[in-house]
C-alpha cells in the first residue's frame, strides 16, 4: 500500500542533497571543528558554510546564527536565556495562548522561579491582535514571544506589526517561534523586525537533531548550556557537524524553492479543504481561511474522536495527526482549539493535516474519497451521533 | 513497534457486537466527551444471564477495542460472573494497553457494570440511571511532566 504522509509537521523526508551534504562528516571528516590541527579544517569549513546558508535564508549575518539541538531548544534558549540575562530589568514575559508547548512550558517553568507571564488571547481564527500585545506590555516586560504560525491551525500572525508595537512601547525583546513556518513562508528577520527567531530544519527536509536560532547582534541572552566557546559561547557542546551541514543545505533549498513549494502546495491544500467540506456534514475548518500556511489544514469532525479517525486513515495508508485528548498523551484536548473557542467535546474530533513536497493532487483526491467512509463507520458506533439522530427524528 | 497490540487492532478494526438493543433490559453509559470517551453498553438479560450485549462508543482505538472485548467476554455469562470482570481483565484480554490509556480509555467493564446496575434498578422501579459523567483529567501537562 502506498503511504501518504499528511503529517509533515511530525516528519519530513530529508532531501537527497541534504543527506549527501551530511555524509562526509560521519566518517571521513570526523574531526572536531574547534581543533586547530588539520582534522578540524573540513568540519570547521562545513559549519561556516551552513551558518552562511542559514543566515541567507533568514536575511541575517552569519554571526547571528546559532545552531541548537532542536526547535524546542531554540525556543527555550530565547525565553529562558532572555529571562536569566535580563532579571535586573524585569521578570515579565508575554506569550499568546496558542504557542507551542516548548514556549508555554518554558514560561511555566520560569513562573515557578518567580517570573511572571501573560498569555494574550486570539480571535476565532487564532489571530493575535497587536493591540492586545500592547495592552499586555508592562514596565518590567523583558520578552514577547509570539509564534509566526500555529503548528496546529496554521494561522499566520502579523509578526512585523507585533514587533513594531513591542519595540515602540517597551524595551522588551521580540522573539518569534518560526519552527512551523520557516521554509513555508517568508522569514526575513529584518522585515519581521524580530530580535530572535527559532526555526526547525527537520520541518523543511533537513535532518532531525538540529535547530536554528537567530540572535540579533547586541541582544543579550544567558546560555542554557555552559561550557566551551562553541556557537559564540551561546550554546556549548561539540557541534553536531553532519546535522548542521545538512541543515545548511535545507536552508539553501528553502530559500531557492519557497515560491515553487508554495505553488505546489496551494492547489493540494485547496483540493483537500473543498473536498472535505463538500463531502461531509458537520465538519468545520479551523484557523484563518486565508492567512494560513500553505501546508496545513485543521478540521473538526463532529461526533467522533480523532485518534480512531487517525487509526482508520492509517489503515488506508494515510498518515494524519489529531489534537484530540487521546492523541495528546496528556489526555487533554488541544489548548489551541480551546483558545479559538472550539468546545472541548468538539475538539475530540480534531483532524490535523500537514502537507509536504511529496504530496500530490492524487493524494488529496484519494483522501477525500476515503475519509467519508471512515467518518460514517465511526459515527455509526458513536453514542453522541445516535443521540443527535434521535433528536432530529423527533 | 506499534502503539497497540494485534488484539487491540483486531477489535478496533472488527469490533464485535456494535449497535444498540431496542428495549434493552439495562443500559450503562459512562464517560465524558471532554476527555474523549463515552461508552454505552446495552444488555438483554434472561434468567440472570446476559443473553445479548451491544455497544456504542465515542472514543479512541483503546476505547473501541475495550468496549468490543468486554461484550465478547460477558456474552452468555451470568450477571454475577460479569460483575467480576474488571477493567484490568479487559485490558489483559487485549494483551495490554499503552500505560496512558489504562485509566482514561479503559472503562468498558465499568460501563458494563453500570448496565447491570441499571438493569437491577429498573427491576426495582428505580431506573433508568442515565449517563454517568466521569471526572475530567485536571492534571496540568507541565505538572504531569514534572511528576514523570
Amino acid at each position: 500500500m502506498k503511504i501518504i504522509n499528511f503529517d509533515h509537521f511530525a516528519a519530513t523526508k530529508m532531501r537527497q542533497e541534504v543527506k549527501d551534504a551530511m555524509e562526509p562528516y560521519f566518517i571521513s571528516e570526523y574531526g572536531n571543528p574547534q581543533s586547530i590541527h588539520t582534522l578540524g579544517d573540513e568540519p570547521r569549513e562545513a559549519l561556516s558554510k551552513a551558518r552562511l546558508q542559514a543566515a541567507e535564508l533568514l536575511n541575517a549575518s552569519s554571526n547571528e546564527v546559532i545552531f541548537t539541538g532542536s526547535g524546542s531548544e531554540s525556543n527555550n534558549l530565547a525565553i529562558k536565556g532572555t529571562a536569566f540575562a535580563r532579571m535586573d530589568k524585569g521578570r515579565h514575559i508575554i506569550v499568546s495562548k496558542i504557542e507551542h508547548f516548548s514556549v508555554l512550558n518554558a514560561v511555566k517553568s520560569l513562573a515557578k522561579l518567580g517570573f511572571e507571564f501573560s498569555e494574550v488571547p486570539v480571535d476565532k481564527y487564532g489571530t493575535v491582535d497587536p493591540q492586545e500585545v500592547k495592552n499586555a506590555l508592562r514596565k518590567d516586560t523583558v520578552l514577547v514571544s509570539i509564534g509566526q504560525a500555529s503548528n496546529e491551525i496554521g494561522t499566520i500572525q502579523d509578526i512585523k506589526e507585533i514587533s513594531k508595537v513591542v519595540h515602540e512601547n517597551s524595551a522588551a525583546y521580540m522573539h518569534t517561534d518560526a519552527n512551523t513556518s520557516c521554509g513555508f513562508t517568508e522569514t526575513d528577520v529584518k522585515d519581521l523586525g524580530v530580535d530572535m527567531l527559532s526555526a526547525a530544519p527537520h520541518r523543511f527536509y533537513g535532518p532531525k537533531g538540529t535547530g536554528l536560532f537567530y540572535l540579533k547582534k547586541g541582544i543579550r541572552i544567558m546560555p542554557l548550556i555552559d561550557g566551551g566557546i562553541q556557537e559564540f559561547g551561546r550554546r556549548a557542546g561539540t557541534e553536531n557537524v553532519p546535522a548542521i551541514a545538512g541543515a545548511g543545505v535545507a536552508c539553501e533549498l528553502a530559500k531557492k524553492e519557497l515560491k515553487s513549494r508554495t505553488s505546489h502546495l496551494l492547489p493540494i491544500q485547496k483540493a483537500i479543504k473543498d473536498g472535505v467540506l463538500n463531502s461531509l456534514d458537520e465538519v468545520y475548518l479551523n484557523g484563518h481561511p486565508e492567512k494560513r500556511l500553505p501546508n496545513n489544514l485543521n478540521f473538526v469532525v463532529k461526533y467522533i474522536e480523532g485518534e480512531s479517525m487517525l487509526m482508520w486513515l492509517n489503515n488506508n495508508g494515510i498518515m494524519v495527526a489529531s489534537g484530540s485528548a487521546c492523541t495528546s498523551k496528556i489526555l487533554k484536548s488541544s489548548h489551541v482549539l480551546n483558545a479559538i473557542g472550539v468546545d472541548a467535546a468538539l475538539a475530540q474530533g480534531s483532524l490535523l493535516i500537514s502537507l509536504g513536497e511529496d504530496n500530490t493532487l492524487e493524494d488529496a483526491e484519494y483522501f477525500v474519497k476515503e475519509l467519508p467512509a471512515v467518518v460514517k463507520k465511526l459515527r455509526e458506533m458513536s453514542p453522541l451521533y445516535e443521540e443527535v439522530m434521535k433528536r432530529n427524528k423527533k | 513497534m506499534p502503539v497497540y497490540s494485534e488484539k487491540v487492532m483486531d477489535h478496533f478494526q472488527n469490533p464485535r457486537n456494535v449497535g444498540e438493543i431496542e428495549n434493552a433490559d439495562g443500559v450503562g453509559e459512562l464517560g465524558n466527551p471532554t476527555c474523549g470517551d463515552i461508552m454505552k453498553i446495552y444488555i438483554k438479560v434472561k434468567d440472570d444471564k446476559i443473553e445479548d450485549v451491544k455497544f456504542k462508543t465515542f472514543g479512541c482505538g483503546a476505547a473501541i477495542a475495550t468496549s468490543s472485548m468486554v461484550t465478547e467476554l460477558v456474552k452468555g455469562k451470568t450477571l454475577e460472573e460479569a460483575e467480576k470482570i474488571s477493567n484490568e481483565a479487559v485490558a489483559e484480554a487485549l494483551d495490554g494497553l499503552p500505560p496512558v490509556k489504562m485509566h482514561c480509555s479503559n472503562l468498558a467493564a465499568d460501563a458494563l457494570h453500570l448496565a447491570i446496575e441499571d438493569y437491577k434498578a429498573r427491576k426495582e422501579g428505580k431506573g433508568p440511571i442515565g449517563r454517568v459523567e466521569t471526572p475530567e483529567h485536571d492534571e496540568d501537562e507541565h505538572d504531569l511532566l514534572e511528576q514523570a
